[in-house]
């Protein structure tokens, strides 16, 4: 093992201090060291999406960060978003329109969704399929999830589309 | 899978990255946004000794005016290049084709100087570099020495860069008034790197194309200026015969190669197309019209 480096930083509003290897990745470090399994880790490539969480209030994939990078940085995963019972807007939406079936991808697709919502109108189908590109689904065919999507753009929007 | 093991170093200032490089002698890699560097890591296609950050380098990123043109800092982020102002009054056409890169969460980490040094052939910036004129600074143990859009690509993911040297500014001289412009990129999935790309930049000059440069994305080893298509055009009103000619310009000029996405008669084919699009719609631009894209 290489030398370690120590990082201090934030997860879901809990400081964390660390020493960790430098080749350990941002998921691997939320699931493995922090037992923050809400992370899915899918193709470690940047691809599927999955790994999506914020750094710094940005999305970013969490398999082509490095945890050593991010001393003093703040983090939020899936984790940091409603309860079980308690549902956040965009959980509960994914919920009523049946916006996943197998699981894995929804981590990735909410914290993306959150970053979409913060940055972009989504004021179209069309604009809400180009956000979700970058985060692959192999069961609900996507339809669902630009459903459940839309649905929350309209609610914020105090009901007009 | 998961990256090698490395050794980390977080530069604090550029001649300090440097130092490591040129103490590694070829062993150490820089990582930005890490957004190539990391896939490349994880296949373990790269296993460096050390890893050298630069995003704690203060003063590395940003977007700043410079004589009518631009000087955008190593480390700015995609998404600031797509978001910029300055960028979308300046330099539409880079504006454009910030569109077409990947996906927000790459956007939010990923650096024009990665983009840039990564010198992948089908990404945007590389070619926004060679059709804009950018003239790229570089920092090494010597001089400073700015090189060049035109000299810097060397081949797929090559380029002229020593292994000491670090991209420290991209600066974009300043284009001529009311210039038409266009960039389309053709992929099978949104975010994707492109199958083909052309970007145009065109000044007018009452019924004649005054300028004209015209670079193609994906269909060759480093992005390509279609110097033959830019000629036909010159001096010419452009109407369907001169258009006609340098679309066949444009198509002679890509050197694609058959891959897993489009055979190379594909993607010459998909230069004809996009070229006549981006010709027409910069012209139209050019000549103050608010351009649909031609599709």
């Amino acid at each position: 093992m290489s030398e370690t480096q120590r990082i201090a930083l934030t997860v879901n509003g809990v400081r964390h201090e660390k020493d960790v290897e430098p080749r350990l990745l941002l998921a691997d470090f939320l699931r493995e060291t922090l037992g923050l399994t809400g992370t899915h880790l899918g193709c470690e490539h940047g691809v599927c999406g999955a790994c999506t969480v914020l750094l710094n209030g940005d999305s970013v994939r969490s398999c082509l960060t490095f945890a050593a990078q991010l001393d003093g940085a703040e983090i939020e995963t899936v984790e940091s978003l409603g309860r079980v019972d308690q549902l956040n807007d965009l959980q509960q939406a994914f919920r009523e329109h049946g916006a996943l079936q197998c699981g894995f991808c929804t981590p990735g697709m909410l914290m993306t969704s959150i970053d979409l919502l913060n940055k972009y109108p989504l004021a179209s189908d069309a604009e809400i399929r180009e956000g979700l590109s970058g985060n692959l689904c192999r069961c609900t065919g996507y339809q669902h999830i630009v459903d459940a999507l839309r649905a929350v753009v309209k609610a914020r929007n105090g009901g007009a589309t | 899978m998961k990256p090698p093991a490395f050794k980390y170093v977080a530069a604090s200032s550029v001649e300090e990255a440097v130092s490591v490089l040129a103490e590694h002698e070829g062993d150490a890699k820089v990582i930005a946004g890490g957004q190539s560097l990391v896939p490349m890591l994880n296949f373990r296609l790269l296993s460096p000794a050390v890893l050298v950050d630069l995003n704690r380098i203060a003063g590395l990123d940003g977007v700043e005016e410079n004589e009518g043109g631009l000087r955008i800092g190593a480390l700015t982020r995609h998404r600031v290049l797509e978001t910029s102002p300055l960028v979308e009054a300046r330099f539409p056409v880079l504006n454009a084709a910030m569109q077409y890169v990947a996906h927000l969460a790459i956007r939010n980490r990923g650096t024009i100087g990665g983009s840039l040094s990564h010198a992948d052939p089908a990404a945007e910036l590389p070619t926004m570099a060679l059709l804009l004129d950018a003239e790229i600074e570089v920092q090494g143990s010597g001089e400073r020495r700015s090189i060049p859009a035109a000299a810097f690509f060397d081949g797929a993911l090559m380029t002229v860069l020593e292994e000491d040297e670090i991209v420290t500014e991209i600066r974009l001289p300043a284009p001529p008034a009311d210039e038409g412009w266009a960039f389309q990129e053709f992929a099978r999935r949104s975010g994707d790197f492109g199958i083909a790309g052309v970007g145009v930049t065109l000044g007018r000059s009452g019924k004649i194309v005054s300028s004209v440069r015209i670079a193609l994305l994906g269909v060759g080893q480093t992005p390509l200026r279609a110097a033959a298509a830019e000629a036909v055009l010159v001096g010419e009103t452009p109407d369907a015969d001169v258009i006609g000619a340098a679309v066949e310009a444009a198509r002679d000029a890509a050197e694609p190669e058959d891959d897993l996405h489009g055979s190379a008669d594909y993607r010459r084919h998909l230069v004809g197309v996009l070229a006549r699009r981006t010709i027409e719609t910069a012209w139209r631009r050019a000549s103050g019209e608010a351009a649909e894209e031609t599709k």
